[in-house]
């Protein structure tokens, strides 16, 4: 299944939410203003790499470089663009907005 | 998957309190009519989601239509799968007795597992 | 495959109808078909076409519009959502149209996936 989260970590609880009720194996992808969780030195970065351990992590690429954070990527998170966001969406029976 | 008849698994995922903003109240307008479909429905309640379904709400105050009595009437349009997270409602300092349907308590992963086995899953 | 896109909030305000735009952009580039796009909650002011962003600026309703007379995507706005928020067919934009809750329904049965983009 896919996980789509779309919040900072640091703000609401969408991502921690996922991260407690998604069954591991799952994959997990990072947009508009959750790609803060997908930062090095975030508050939250120890609970990412934690969750590295369950899920695959993906962070979309254009939302970090809007913010200016393309650069700060945590290791093995994998970046992707919207056509890696559709190929996800296909790739994984169903997906869940955690909006 | 995309035969005309086919029944798929439809989950409403409500993790927003009501009032506040609208969501919780135009989600349920969804759910009723899902039930029109023949579709595979349930619900889940987590976060503040779970507010949703406590007993006693009163919005003359607010002016605003308090449309909570509506989640008793899914039981009649045979929707009966309504699951709440265990630890939302823990968090929240709310028992089963508060809530005005019965429900089914889940544990994160039979929440988890659930979620997995759906077609689509809509949250709002 | 056949996808399903629900949009839940208005343009500009929020990011996610850039988001949904940008991802039935790269689906179609994929070869895959957008078979609906559902517009529900504030997402019905996608509809609008009294829209005027400054001329530096992106259409998100016009964009809209054209992605639905280039590829044939359906764009559905909730009609008791749009009512709320006076959206109707006086000042619904091109390629829109106004129609009951039932056709989102109908988009998780009909297509393979179905991606909700809101708040």
């Amino acid at each position: 299944m896919l996980h789509i989260i779309n919040k900072s970590p640091l703000s609401n609880n969408s991502l921690d939410s996922c991260l407690r009720v998604a069954q591991s194996g799952g994959d997990i992808l990072l947009i508009e203003d959750a790609v803060y969780a997908a930062t090095t030195g975030n508050a939250f970065e120890g609970k990412i790499r934690e969750a590295l351990e369950k899920f695959k992590i993906h962070v979309l690429q254009p939302d970090l470089e809007a913010r200016g954070l393309a650069d700060r990527i945590i290791a093995g998170v994998s970046p992707v663009d919207y056509g890696g966001f559709v190929d996800l969406t296909t790739a994984n029976n169903n997906c869940q907005s955690w909006l | 998957m995309s035969e005309g008849n086919s029944i798929k698994k439809f989950m409403f995922v409500n993790r927003k309190a009501p009032y506040g903003t609208i969501y919780a109240l135009e989600s349920l307008e969804v759910v009723l009519i899902t039930a029109a479909f023949d579709q595979d429905v349930s619900l889940v309640f987590m976060d503040d989601g779970v507010y949703q379904l406590k007993k006693g709400q009163q919005t003359k105050g607010i002016e605003c239509k308090n449309f909570s009595p509506a989640y008793r009437a899914l039981e009649g349009y045979d929707i009966e799968k309504l699951y709440v997270d265990k630890e939302s409602l823990e968090a929240r300092g709310i028992s089963e007795e508060d809530l005005l349907v019965d429900v089914t308590v889940l544990g994160a992963a039979e929440l988890g597992e659930l979620m997995n086995q759906q077609d689509v899953v809509l949250s709002f | 495959m056949k996808f399903g896109i629900v949009v839940n909030e208005g343009p500009y305000q929020h990011q996610a109808s850039d988001t949904a735009y940008l991802f039935c952009k790269a689906a179609i580039a994929k070869g895959h078909e957008v078979w609906r796009v559902f517009f529900y909650h504030d997402g019905v002011n996608n509809a609008s076409k009294l829209t005027e962003p400054p001329q530096d600026d992106r259409h998100i309703v016009n964009r809209w519009s054209k992605l639905a007379e280039e590829h044939g995507v359906d764009l559905v706005v909730c009609v008791a959502a749009a009512l709320r928020r006076g959206i109707k067919d006086e000042n619904l934009a091109t390629g829109f149209r106004i129609s009951g809750l039932g056709q989102l329904v109908e988009a998780g049965i009909q297509t393979d996936r179905t991606v909700v983009f809101g708040d």
